[in-house]
Formats: structure tokens, sequence, C-alpha cells
């Protein structure tokens, strides 16, 4: 028994929320609570699976782990191939542990729960996979997969209310637009990606990743009539770039975050921000830095300046909302600006050999890993908790709910400071430690960028501040003195676990580290 | 790791911890939270005097200080380590701090009220009128929080952990600041808690922000951030003074050493980020006197104490541009800050800027090297400080209990409503009379004296004439405004029914205070020059000095003993204190009337009543830009308009080149949508949703545009 589970502990990861499907389509849609509940549990059996690994990963061993490979689709040589690393595992447990906390979120969601539940299920079967997949096309297959369940999710259960102008008079809901916006703009992406893929895959006659990473960079015969490979290499490297921007998102590719954001309910903005974010900023780790060193190297400046833009305009974008859902939209703008901007660093390095260089590139890719892994955390507390707030007063206008609120809710307020400090980057709470490698790291490699984020830096401060004053302090608030206000205790059990991993992170981050920096020192080092 | 280093260690976690357990466990029980706050806070004075007087026991102890340390950032082939150590410096902190903290918290019993039951009419979220403190167990635990995280940077090794203790303060300093975050003032125009909250974590993030920079240049330079493994490694501090900065003519050293340095102009309130800490007066005053004196704006003159041979990198050739910038600016904050408080009426706010000004002292003397005297400066402030601060509260807190048996809407915090408290409060008067004294530098018997005058000898010894007569003239300022503070407050009749009911307060609060003007006197005799006559060689010839020389890598050049400055000293102080005592003491103040100072200043002291006017400045050059930058720029302008403008249109091109304009509102918006709200399976929906001939005509379209994106980002990138 044991040793089947660790021959196929990818697999059973993989595919437990798929079964977890089949059994909901098998209770009826009218028995809300059994599918909340059979979902709930259900979901903690990838999680579980997941410690399992988490607990049997061994950081020493190089390459990848509990490796499985099946036939699959032998005709254009692609293969069933999964494995991890010390990027992948704690991208897995973090995907793991927010989609039982997701579903806990939507207990209260009570029209079509079934729908709800099996997309929700559907979507982490798609993360699950994009961070186990070792071949390309499954890779990109899983990537898509994610896609569907989150339109319908943001479309279907997004906030009712709310209109979008696209000019010239002519107005859509604002749910369908952002879902439209969402779902066209990171398929325009990953068109182009399945493209380069194919074109990848027919030069070497494999989708296997492991064997592209060994043979695509060096692979220099001109296949193709009247192109040069350096050429094919380079449009290939810049649909990779594209898709995973827009995905990231980088500005100025950022703008359908703010709406899909804002408009998902509260269980797909936890994931969305959570996990979906991170997967464009694992294709940069996973693929374009691996095929693609020499022309990631040459574009690491532009991508840091993209970066370095990202986090200023992204905070300015947040302190200047008046929408609480929007403004924490905003802040992953702004994190995820600096995930770029260490991955930008580790990009430069592949063409120094300056051994300072490539060390300030190792803490900085360190530091980009570490904070997907805590912009997660972050991330996720933060929607759920304005949902907290948002599913009692009905509004996310800041000027609307008045402030006042902390005399009401005092636990909830002191959950709502202690999230947002990690969200700010408050010393011994997770994001700091990160965000200080990423600093440390980019600092000699692009000083200017690095010198420019620091005014991000500062305005997260400033956002981050204004959303906790504009709904904590003050009077007393009549306006909701008579609604309940609190969180309950279902709530709190939802952002706890948050909170403790926040906590564990910032106070001792070696326990995620030490995974993390050996495969980043071979992918960087 | 042994005894001597667990101690070290364990000397910041009871606060911490006993912040936890009162947010989560004791909230609900007044007596049992402040009690766990009193003990934690306790244990951690014991375990930081067994330290302290460890040490001092210990012959020779610079050379062999206690260090313990983990791997805590694994990066790459290394690790960054943090750990806790204590040398001489440490020491000195280590004995002021945890004793600071314990009488601010045991204060805070009194002072919120204990004991008394929840009066009807107080609000969650603003002050209490004559009841308990509504929010009472939370004080507990940030004022906790608080002293935890200044031991935590104090007892740190490296700048990393210096750092998260900064940066914890700067949480607690909102937390507390904004602590009565309902309040509201009848004045639109006057600022409340919660505003000065955001001010002071805003004005120092600007700061933090600047000397993270610093911090990571520091490790990417040398590879570590350990200050004994930096400061004591003369090869290190050769290289950081050889290799040239970003900024031509710049060493790194230098440009490290003014980032850093930012991170104090923040924290400590230095010109021109000092504007955040009078309005941080908004706090309950153990706040103000937390901040003041046992951590905040301490912990900035510590950080540059700390770092100090790295800001006097390179000072023997040629000097160090750090300290020619701290000098101009420490000694111009000095004056400035003192000419403000002249004109201030409001008890608290004569205190702020009197700690700016201070604190100016401070970082002047390291700007000249004075690198002894400001610590010295440091430590004797920090009671005398502290002890005017919980003195003010407590005069607050009289007057208070005066208006409310008077009925009478005054302000209890105008200096102005005051008069005659002395014979009503006789501990608060005589405490904040010995204050006052130190804080004016009455000579040969007070702290303040010794200290201020170490300052002012090396100024004079080491020929920084200009800086004498600023700081001079600075000094006299002081004895001026504290003279007419305390004159004004307690001397003559009282010019309120409330301060005639006025009464002393309770001994949580007293106690606290006569502690405190003991050291107020007495920390100044550690620190008296060896070569004084008699005094010098009876107070066993400057042992502080002596013990502290040897936390720095190399003993700097020490002075002879002159009469010329000790003089110069006597003089501003005695004439400051003489002419604040004609003006104010000799002809108390009568209700209703004027202040004499105004009258003969004119416009001059509405100047400097408000401030010279920086925060409208501030407030027009900076906030007003930034948030139309943000809200309007940025979000509308650049988002909406630009980008989401270009991408409409380019949605609306592809639509054209796809099926027509038509598509979009008939498929994207409403037909998916409204075929799936029949609830038909979701999966079947998925694949029914690709199998449309639509949508491929629309793909198609997609391909067009990434085709179309890819080539216009080729030509860009070539």
């Amino acid at each position: 028994m044991a040793t089947f589970i660790y021959q196929n502990l990818l697999s059973l990861i993989l595919f437990s929320p798929v079964a977890v499907i089949l059994i909901l389509l098998l209770i009826p849609s009218s028995m809300h609570s059994a599918i909340r509940w059979a979902a709930l549990l259900g979901s903690l059996v990838p999680l579980a699976f997941t410690v399992v690994m988490w607990s049997a990963y061994d950081p020493a061993v190089p390459g990848f782990q509990f490796e499985q490979r099946a036939e699959w689709y032998s005709a254009v040589h692609s293969s069933y191939h999964v494995g991890v690393d010390g990027i992948s595992v704690p991208m897995l447990l973090l995907t793991a542990l927010l989609v039982p906390l997701g579903i806990l979120a939507s207990f209260k969601i009570d029209e079509r729960v079934k729908a709800f539940m099996v997309l929700y299920l559907a979507l982490e079967v798609g993360m699950l996979g994009v961070f186990v997949s070792l071949d390309l096309l499954l890779f990109f297959l899983f990537y898509e997969v994610g896609l569907v369940p989150m339109y319908f999710l943001i479309s279907l259960w997004g906030s009712p209310s709310g209109e979008r102008d696209l000019g010239g008079g002519r107005k859509v809901p604002a749910r369908q637009y952002a879902s439209f916006k969402f779902f066209v703009y990171t398929l325009a992406g990953s068109l182009g990606l399945l493209m380069a893929i194919q074109v990848i895959a027919q030069t070497l006659g494999t989708f296997d990743l492991p064997e592209l990473i060994a043979q695509w960079p060096s692979f220099n015969q001109d296949v193709f009539d009247g192109i040069s490979m350096g050429a094919v290499k380079t449009a290939a490297f810049w649909t990779f770039t594209i898709a995973f921007a827009i995905k990231v998102p980088l500005w100025p590719f950022h703008t359908w975050l703010p709406d899909a954001h804002t408009e998902a309910p509260t269980a797909g903005s936890m994931i969305l921000a959570g996990v979906l974010l991170k997967l464009g900023a694992y294709g940069f780790l996973r693929l374009v830095l691996p095929l693609f060193p020499a022309e990631a190297a040459a574009a690491s400046p532009l991508l840091a300046t993209l970066a370095a833009l990202s986090i200023v305009l992204g905070a300015m974008a947040a302190y200047g909302q008046t929408d609480f859902k929007r403004l924490v939209a905003y802040s992953s703008v702004n994190h995820m600006g600096f995930v770029v901007l260490g991955i930008a660093v580790a990009a430069w390095a592949a063409q120094v050999s300056d051994p300072a260089i490539r060390m300030s590139a190792t803490i900085a890719a360190n530091g980009a890993v570490l904070q997907m892994f805590n912009h997660g955390l972050s991330a996720a507390a933060m929607f759920f908790l304005v949902g907290v707030v948002y599913e009692r007063a009905h509004t996310r206008d800041l000027d609307e709910l008045g402030g006042g609120i902390w005399q009401l809710a005092p636990v909830y307020g002191g959950i709502l400071i202690f999230s947002s400090m990690a969200s700010l980057g408050l010393p011994g709470l997770g994001g700091f430690v990160a965000e200080f490698a990423i600093v440390r790291g980019a600092w000699p490699v692009f000083t200017l960028a690095t010198a420019v984020s620091m005014l991000g830096l500062f305005f997260t401060g400033a956002y981050i501040l204004k959303g906790v004053q504009q709904v904590l302090h003050g009077p007393r608030n009549e306006k909701w003195s008579h609604h309940p206000m609190e969180i309950s205790l279902r709530e709190v059990l939802i952002v706890a676990p948050l909170m403790v991993l926040i906590l564990l992170a910032g106070i001792w981050p070696a326990w995620l580290l030490t995974m993390i920096n050996q495969t980043v020192l071979r992918l960087v080092g | 790791m042994n005894a001597s280093t667990l101690a070290v260690w364990l000397i910041p976690v009871p606060p911490l911890l006993s912040a936890a357990v009162i947010l989560l466990f004791t909230f609900r029980s007044r007596w049992l939270s402040h009690t766990v706050a009193l003990v934690a806070a306790g244990i951690s004075l014991v375990l930081g005097w067994s330290v302290v007087f460890g040490a001092l026991g210990t012959p020779h102890f610079a050379d062999h200080p206690l260090a313990a340390s983990v791997d805590w950032l694994p990066t790459g082939s290394t690790a960054l380590r943090m750990g806790v150590a204590v040398d001489p410096l440490t020491v000195v902190m280590l004995f002021f701090v945890p004793l600071a903290c314990a009488l601010i918290i045991l204060y805070s019993v009194g002072y919120s009220n204990f004991g008394k039951t929840l009066d009807a009419h107080d609000e969650v979220g603003s002050p209490p009128h004559n009841g308990v403190e509504p929010m009472y167990t939370r004080f507990f635990a940030f004022l906790s929080l608080f002293a935890g995280a200044m031991l935590l940077l104090v007892v740190a090794d490296n700048l990393l952990l210096l750092f998260f203790g900064w940066e914890i303060m700067g949480l607690c300093s909102y937390l507390l600041i904004g602590f009565w975050h309902g309040r509201n003032y009848a004045d639109p125009h006057q600022t409340t808690p919660r505003q000065a909250a955001v001010k002071a974590f805003l004005t120092t993030r600007l700061a933090d922000v600047v000397m993270l920079l610093g911090i990571a240049y520091l490790y990417s330079e040398t590879g570590t951030l350990n200050f004994r493994e930096i400061f004591f490694n003369p090869e290190l501090m050769e290289k950081l003074v050889a290799t040239p900065s970003y900024i031509s003519g710049l060493a790194a050293a230098h440009m490290i050493g003014l980032l850093i340095f930012a991170g104090t102009v923040g924290k400590s309130a230095q010109f021109p980020l000092h504007t955040w800490l009078p309005d941080a007066m908004e706090g309950p005053t153990p706040v103000s006197a937390m901040i003041h004196a046992a951590a905040m704006v301490s912990a900035g003159v510590y950080m540059v104490i700390r770092v100090f041979p790295l800001l006097a990198a390179g000072a023997g050739h040629g000097g160090s541009p750090v300290l020619a910038i701290m000098t101009v600016v420490g000694s111009f904050t000095a004056l400035f800050a003192a000419t403000i408080a002249v004109a201030q009426n409001d008890v608290k706010k004569v205190l702020a800027y009197s700690t700016i000004s201070q604190l100016g002292f401070m970082i002047t003397a390291l700007g000249i090297g004075a690198y002894v005297a400001a610590a010295f400066h440091l430590m004797t402030h920090a009671f005398f400080k502290a002890l005017l601060f919980l003195g003010s509260g407590s005069i607050i807190h009289g007057m208070e209990h005066g208006a409310h048996h008077s009925h009478e809407h005054i302000d209890p915090q105008d200096m102005r409503n005051m008069g005659g408290l002395a014979a009503r409060m006789p501990v608060t008067h005589l405490t904040f009379l010995i204050g006052g004294l130190s804080l004016a530098g009455f000579p040969f018997v007070t702290a303040g004296f010794w200290s201020k005058d170490e300052i002012l000898a090396d100024a004079l010894a080491h020929g920084h004439t200009t800086v004498l007569v600023v700081l001079l003239l600075a000094a006299f300022l002081t004895a001026f405004y504290t003279m007419r503070q305390i004159a004004m407050t307690f001397w003559g009749a009282p010019r309120t029914e409330s301060a005639a009911h006025a009464h002393e307060s309770a001994w949580t609060m007293t106690l606290p205070l006569v502690i405190l003007a003991f050291f107020a006197v007495t920390a100044g005799y550690v620190g008296v020059h060896h070569e004084f006559p008699v005094l010098g060689h009876l107070l066993g010839s400057n042992p502080f000095e002596h013990f502290l020389m040897g936390a720095l890598p190399a003993e700097l050049e020490g002075f002879s003993f002159s009469w010329t400055p000790v003089m110069l000293s006597v003089l501003v102080g005695l004439g400051g204190l003489l002419a604040g005592w004609l003006i104010y003491g000799r002809r108390p103040l009568a209700a209703g009337a004027a202040d004499p100072v105004q009258a003969a200043l004119g416009p001059v002291h509405t100047l400097l009543g408000n401030k010279y006017y920086l925060d409208e400045f501030y407030q027009a050059a900076f906030v007003v830009p930034a948030k139309w930058i943000s809200s309007v720029f940025v979000s509308r302008i650049l988002d909406r308009g630009i980008i989401d403008g270009l991408l409409h249109s380019l949605a609306r091109l592809m639509m054209g080149i796809g099926s027509g304009t038509v598509l979009f509102e008939k498929w994207g918006v409403n037909y998916v949508p409204d075929q799936l709200a029949d609830g038909v399976q979701a999966t079947g929906n998925g694949s029914r949703f690709v199998q449309t001939g639509q949508v491929q005509t629309y793909l198609l379209g997609v391909v067009v545009a990434v085709l179309a994106m890819t080539a216009t980002l080729l030509i860009a990138a070539r």
C-alpha cells in the first residue's frame, strides 16, 4: 500500500480531485449541504497526498522526484511524464491548501452549488497538472484546462451588480466583461505559446521537457527554409514570454487582472491571486529560463524594467482605488512585479560568469519562488477578508463602508491587520523575506530598477494603510451596527491556516528555502 | 550555546509572547492581561540586567562579547545567519531599555484607569472620560509587542534582525498612535489619531525603504550583515572605502552609509522627515514615552551609533561625507526644533519638539565623531524624557479629572489652561522639575548637563566652532522653553477650574516617575570627563567612556579637559532657565492673557507656532500630487484610458476581421452566459463551447493579434 502510494504519488495528487468530481456528479443537485461537505472532504485528499509528498521529498537529491512516465500520445511523441522539484513542491502545497479553504469559503453559495464545486475542483486539476508536468504538451493542456472553469466561475458566480462602459455608451455587465476579458486575453497569449511549442517539438521530435531542456538551447541547425534558427528561437521566446507575462501579469498586460479579480466570487479570487498568477511565473522558471537562456538574458533588462513598472504603477493604482477588492487586486500586480524582478536577475546571470553576480541571481531566484508562495498565502487571505466584509455589507466601496467597523468586529479587525501587514511586507511575516532576497539579488544587477521599485514598496504601505483605515478606523459605524459584522468561526478556520503559514514563513523561512534553494542552485548556479 | 547567550536570546521573547497571549487568551481579563505584560517585562528586565551586570563584572568584556547565531536564510551555497550579540554598546542599551519599558507598562495600569468601571458614555476607540479604558487589554498587548521589538533590535547581531525590530516597532507605533482610532475633533483641521498614525507609518516607511536598499547594498558588497564581521574586519572596511559606488565620487561605504542613515532620519525624526513626531502625540501618553524615550526614536540613534564604524569609514583620508551630512542635519534639526518648541502651548507638543531637538544633538555628536557622547546623551535622554512624558501624562490625567469634576470643556493638554498644579500634584511637580532641569542641563547635578556638556566639549576640542555655536543656541532655547513649560504648568495660580480641581495620580503612575527621576540625576555621573577637577577622579575616571570604547574596532582619540565648554554649558543652561523664569515664572501668566513672547516676536511667533508651515508645504507638494497621480493618472488615464482603450480597439479590430462587430454582443456578452444560466451540465458546456463555429473564427482573429503583437515587440526589441 505504502509503496503504491509513493510510486504513484503525483498521479494520486493529480487525479484525486477528478475522483471527487465523479462522486459529486452522483449526488443529486438539490442536496446542497451534502455536495459542499463532499467537496470539502474530498479536497482534503489531494492535500493529504501533497503533505505526504512534501515530507518525503529530499532536497539533497538532484533533479526531479516522484517521476512517473506512461504512454500517452505517442503519435506526436508526447507522453504522460510527471515529476517535481523544489520549485513545484511549494506550488503544489499552496494549491492543495487553497482549494479546501476556497471551498469552505464558498459554503454560502446557494446557486448551482454542484456546478460550482465541480468547476472548482476541475480548476484544481488544471493547476496541479501544470506544476507536475514534465511534458510540454501536457503542460499546455493543463495550463488551458484551468481557463475554462475560471471563466465560468467569474461569469456565473461573480458579483451580480456593476457595469463596465466600453466607450461610446455601450455598457456590459461587469462580470461578463471581466470573464470575457480574462478568457480571451489569456487565450490570446497561449495560442502563440501553442504554436511555439509545436515548432519546438517538431524540430526535436519530442515533447519531453527534460530532453528539450537538454537539447533546445544548443540546437543550431536551420531546419526551416529561409528562416534562421536564431530567429525561430527569438520568436518562440517572445511568444512564451508574452503568454506568461499576461498570466503573471506584467505591466502593461495587467488590466485584465483588476477586472477579473474584482468580479470573481471570493473563492475564485483566492485561487486567481493565490495560484493562477503563479502559473505565469512558474512558466518563466520552468520553461523560459531553461529553454531560452540566451534570449532571456538578452531580454532581462526589459523584463526588469517592466517588473519595476509593475511594482510602482501597480502600487500607485492600488492606492488610487475606492473599491476595496480592486485595491487588493492591484496589490497583486505590485507583488508579482517582485517575482518577475527576481526572475529577470536569474535570466541575466545565465550569460555572466562572475560568481558574485551568480550569487545575486541565486538569491533573487530564491526570493522569487518564496514570493510566489508567500503572495499566494497573503493574497488569498486578503481576498477572503474582503469577501467577509462584502458578504455582510454588500458593498466594497471604501467610502460607502465608511470605516468604524473595528468596534463592530474586533476579531475581524485584528485578522485584517495581520494579513494586511503580511501583504505590506512586515518583517516577521512571509512577504518580507522574499522581497528582501529579491531586492538584495537585483540591486547589483539592475540597480536603477531596484531603486525605482522602492517607490512601489513605499506605496504598498500607502494603499495597505488606506484600506485598513477606511474599513476599520473611525468612530463606531452606526450604519452597520445592526448587522452581524464579526467574522464567524467557519471563516476564522479558513484564514487561520494561512496566518500560521505566513508567520512561519516569516520567522523561519528555512523550512521552505532549503527545498527551493537546491533547485534554484541547479537552475541558476 | 551557553547560559549567558541563551539569556540574550530570551530577552526579547517574553514581551513578544505576552502580546500573543493577551490577544489570543487573556483578553477578557484586564487584571490578567496587565499582569502578563508586567511579568513579561519584568522577566526581560531581570534577564537584561543579569547580562548587563555580568558584562560589567567581566574584565576586558569588550574583547569577548557574547554572541550566538543560526543559519536563517539558506541561499546558494551559503546562508544568512541570524543571531544575537552583546557588546558594550548593547550593555548600555540593555541597562535602560527594559527598565523604561517595564516602568511605562506599570504606569499604563494607572493611566488606563484600572480599578474603575466602564463608563457607560465611553466609546470603544475613543479615550475614556473617567472610567477604565475600553480597549484596556489590547493596549497592553501592543505595548508588550513594542517592548519586545525594541529589545529584539537591541540584541540583534546583524542589520537584518535589527530591521525586524525596527519595522515591528513601526507597526506598534502605528497601532498605538492611532489607538483611539475613533476619535474625532470638533475642528476638522485638527489631526486625528488615525491620521497621525498613518502619517507616522508612511513617513518612517519612506525612510525605511531607502534603508532597505542600504542593507541590500551592504549585504551584496560584504556577503554578511553581521556587525562585528564587517566592522572588525579591516580588509573588508578598506575594500568598502576603495570600491566606487553607483554615484560617481562616492565610495561604496559612503553610499551605504547614506542609505542607512536615511532610516534614522525617518525613525529619529530628523529634518526634513520630523513632521510625524509631533502628530504622534495623538497617542495615549505612555505611548509617547515609549516612542520618545525607550524605543522608536532611540532605535534610530542606536542604529547609527551601532554602524558608526561604517559611517566613519575613510574618515582618515579626507573625511567621511556621511559624517559631514549627519553633522549638518543633526545640528540644523537641534536648533530648528528648539525654536518651534518655544511657541507651542500643548504640554506634549513642547516635549515632542524637544525630543526632535535632543535627537539632533545626538546625531550631531556622532557626526563630529563624538561616539561616546552620543551614546551617553541617548541614555540620559531616555531617562529624563521618559520621566517628562510620563509626568505630562500625569498632568493631563490630573487635569482631566479636574475637568470631569468641574464640567468644564477645555483642552486638558493646553498649558494656558493650567497653572498652580504644584500644590495639587506634588510628586508629579517635583519629578517633572527634576526631569526638566536635566533636559535644560542644570549644571553639575543633573544627568542631562553631563551628557550635553560632553557633546559641546567634543565639538570645541575638535574645532567644530559653527556646530558649537548652533548647539549652544539650541541649548539656550531648550532651557528657556523648559522653564516656560514648568512655570506655565505648575506655578502661579490655577487659570481654570479644572486646574484648581486637579489631583495627584495613582501610585502606579507616580512610582515610575520617582524611579526615573532618580536616574535622571544619577545616570550622568558615570560619564564625567576623567580630568574633571575632583569629580572626575571621585566618579571613577569616566567608566562609561572606558567601557563603551570597547565596542569600537579602534579607540577614538580623546581630548583633554577644558573649562571653556563647561562654562559655556553652565552659561546657556542657567541663562535659558533664568530668561524663562523672568518671563514666565516671576509674573505668572494670568488666565486669558497672551503669551508675552508672542507679542515680542510678532509674525515670527506665528511662523513658529505653525511649525514653519512645513506640513502645509508637504501636503501641497507631495501628498496631493501623489493622490492625483494614483487615482487619476495611473488608474484612470493610463490603465482604463490608454491600455484598456488599446485593448478594446484591438478587440474591435479582431471582431471585424472575424465575423462582424455584432458577434461581440451576441456571443461574448449574451449568448454563452445565457445558455449556461439554464443550468446545463457544466462539463458538457465546456466541450460545446469549443465546438461553436464562431469561436474558431474568433480564435483565428486572436492568432492574428498575437502575431501582430509579437512582430511589434520583436521590432521594438531590436
